[in-house]
């Protein structure tokens, strides 16, 4: 019911040049987590997806931000689409989202200390991660709240899901641990490379063998079932 | 470039030349800067007081831990390479360079507590090191930062009885040695991290060095 | 003085370098390394933002934002991206040629992590102006040398037989992994 009332009014409205296509909330909301994933799909954000995935426990903290930074900015860039002037919209969406990464460090900082602290520069890094300046620029930007707000949403949950997934992998592995219990017993010896910057890299490296294993069985099986 | 920037406008009455004056895309980033100014000052204002209170407690629990919670604790700021009550003109409290001072019930001090650091096998190591401001003998050390190995030069965190044997040693200077020891001024590094181990055994003998003839100064100037 | 510079340089250079240790300046780091010639040229017009900004950070921090620090992320950024457009007009006046080769990568030195992060880790590690210069110039050599290093063996991969699996980034971030842990190798040398 709801998408259709939204694809309704999108129609209604005049399209910007440039704009992506009106379509359902629901797919808006769907493409980040799983066809436009920006992590392991775009590929951005590269930086904390392997700087700050040591334990489960940072890959959360740092997913929190990165939501609240993309989805609030992504609210606001909507909202003022009109009001910002198109040659300094780039240097306007900046400072709507430094403003946003300064307030949720200042957060982190006064409320969860501890984390604060092991993340350190790297929430304020959020600054140049480049998933939240692309999506002002090619999504939210050009259409109305509800869409930037459905599509913030799905791509920050999407950075989660493969932020999660790397740091949950490389804590179990490399410290025998997950969220700080441990798991296999006093008589695991763990893979203390996984959690040093080298695993960051050859995690990332594996999941994307994986991924590019798993396209190439695809590709095969509908060339099998065409001929 | 400009036929992006059209579309920004309201689609009814696309008003490019007009809309896109150097004074108008002044004034919205004006505007938007003194906005995000704002917001940003209302926010720290707020959080301010938890953060600060957050770092006076975790150095007052570090300070503790290495001096066995003493019944008093004074706090000598340096003033240029002096020692003084009060901090240096314009520095924060608790950003200055600090000495911590316990003593027990009769007023006498029982141990001195001070930050120093030095490079370790891959980043600084920062300590906060106690030891007694007469005898010299230590009271301890607590990590305050570092990025060791994990599993090898992090056992100076994890394994306590390496950090328990500091305890009572003399730093004149102190030395490390692979093999158990009784000497009083020698400790045992950790098999697999003799760098790490070594770094540590540094920066305590950094530590007394530097701040015991201060001490001793201000003891001779009437802790002036 | 001088043994704590150098171990601020060495240190940033190889032990915690940028790129293989700290995942700062990755973007470039991925993206233009196919070709050794572009990959250091990258590596010195950083080095040059990364050692003005360096000072702008400190000037900043020390004179301005004094009484608000929780303007600092949003000043960094105005003072890099302005720089990084007065740099690319010095470039462009001066050095003509040098400017068309460096095309497209010298605006996108401004959403260059390394910048960025250099400017922040200044500030937590409370850097001297000096220390700050030697910690840009640590920084950016690296940046250079992890570049170039990169784009050499990569040139050298546009050559072999590659499975179809691994063709994209697969085999690159492998790769990094095997360059991050040869500089593991340096850890160490700092000290003792």
């Amino acid at each position: 019911m709801t998408t259709d009332i939204a694809t309704a009014a999108e129609a209604a409205e005049p399209i910007v040049p440039g704009a992506p296509p009106p379509q359902p909330l629901r797919l808006d909301f769907w493409r980040g987590i799983a066809d436009d994933n920006p992590v392991m799909i775009q590929m951005l954000g590269l930086c904390p997806a392997m700087a700050v995935s040591n334990s489960l426990e940072n890959g959360i903290g740092m997913s929190a931000a990165v939501i609240f930074v993309l989805f609030c900015s992504s609210l606001l860039v909507s909202s003022l689409r009109k009001i910002i002037p198109g040659e300094v919209r780039l240097a306007s969406y900046i400072l709507i989202i430094a403003t946003f990464v300064t307030i949720s460090d200042l957060v982190m900082q006064a409320y969860f200390p501890l984390l604060s602290r092991t993340l350190g520069p790297f929430v304020p890094l959020i600054v140049v991660n480049c998933i939240i300046l692309g999506r002002a620029e090619a999504f939210a930007g050009k259409v109305k709240p509800m869409r930037a707000a459905a599509d913030a949403l799905g791509m920050g949950l999407g950075f989660t899901l493969a932020l999660c997934t790397i740091s949950a992998f490389r804590e179990i592995v490399g410290n025998g641990t997950l969220l700080g219990f441990h798991l296999f017993g006093p008589h695991y010896e763990p893979w203390v490379f996984m959690i040093m910057p080298p695993g960051g890299f050859l995690t990332m490296g594996l999941m994307f063998l994986v991924m590019g294993w798993w396209g190439e069985r695809k590709k095969a099986k509908l060339t099998e079932v065409a001929a | 470039m400009t036929g992006h920037a059209h579309g920004h406008g309201a689609p009814p009455a696309p008003t490019p030349d007009a809309g896109s004056s150097s004074l108008r895309l002044t004034v919205t980033l004006a505007l938007f800067g003194a906005l995000a100014g704002a917001v940003l000052a209302y926010t720290y204002q707020k959080t301010l007081p938890p953060i600060r209170k957050f770092a006076a407690e975790r150095v007052e629990v570090a300070v503790k831990e290495v001096l066995g919670s003493p019944a008093k604790l004074d706090t000598l700021f340096l003033v240029g390479d002096r020692l003084s009550k009060t901090p240096p003109a314009g520095v924060d409290a608790l950003e200055a360079v600090k000495l911590f001072i316990g003593s027990n019930a009769s007023g006498e001090p029982t141990g001195v507590a001070v930050e120093e650091g030095s490079p370790g096998f891959s980043g600084e190591v920062r300590l906060l090191v106690g030891f007694h401001p007469v005898t010299g003998a230590l009271t301890g050390f607590k990590v305050l930062a570092q990025k060791e190995t994990p599993g090898l030069g992090d056992k100076i965190i994890k394994d306590s009885s390496f950090a328990r044997q500091f305890i009572g040693k003399l730093a004149n200077p102190l030395k490390g040695d692979k093999n158990p020891t009784t000497d009083p001024s020698t400790v045992q590094t950790i098999t697999g991290a003799t760098i790490t181990s070594k770094t540590v055994i540094k920066v305590i003998n950094k530590a007394v060095e530097t701040w015991k003839p201060r001490l001793e100064a201000y003891a001779k100037g009437g802790g002036q | 003085m001088i043994s704590n510079l150098a171990w601020i340089f060495f240190s940033t250079l190889l032990i915690n370098n940028f790129t293989l240790a700290m995942f700062l300046g990755l973007c470039p780091f991925f993206g233009v390394t196919s070709k050794v010639d572009t990959g250091w040229r990258l590596g010195v017009a950083n080095t040059f933002v990364l050692v003005i900004v360096s000072v702008s950070a400190w000037a900043l921090n020390t004179y301005v934002l004094t009484n608000a620090p929780y303007l600092r992320t949003i000043a960094f950024i105005v003072v890099i991206a302005s720089m990084v457009q007065i740099v690319e007009m010095i470039i462009k006046k001066s050095l003509p040629t040098l400017f068309r080769e460096l095309g497209i990568y010298l605006p996108l030195i401004t959403t260059n992590c390394a910048i960025l992060g250099l400017a922040l880790f200044q500030t937590t590690r409370k850097y001297s102006l000096l220390e700050g210069i030697f910690f840009a110039f640590g920084a950016g050599l690296g940046l250079t040398l992890a570049l170039s290093l990169m784009a050499s063996i990569r040139e050298r991969m546009d050559l072999a037989d590659v499975p179809v699996v691994a063709k994209r980034m697969g085999l690159v971030m492998v790769i990094a992994s095997c360059l991050s842990m040869a500089f593991m190798g340096f850890a160490g040398m700092g000290s003792g």
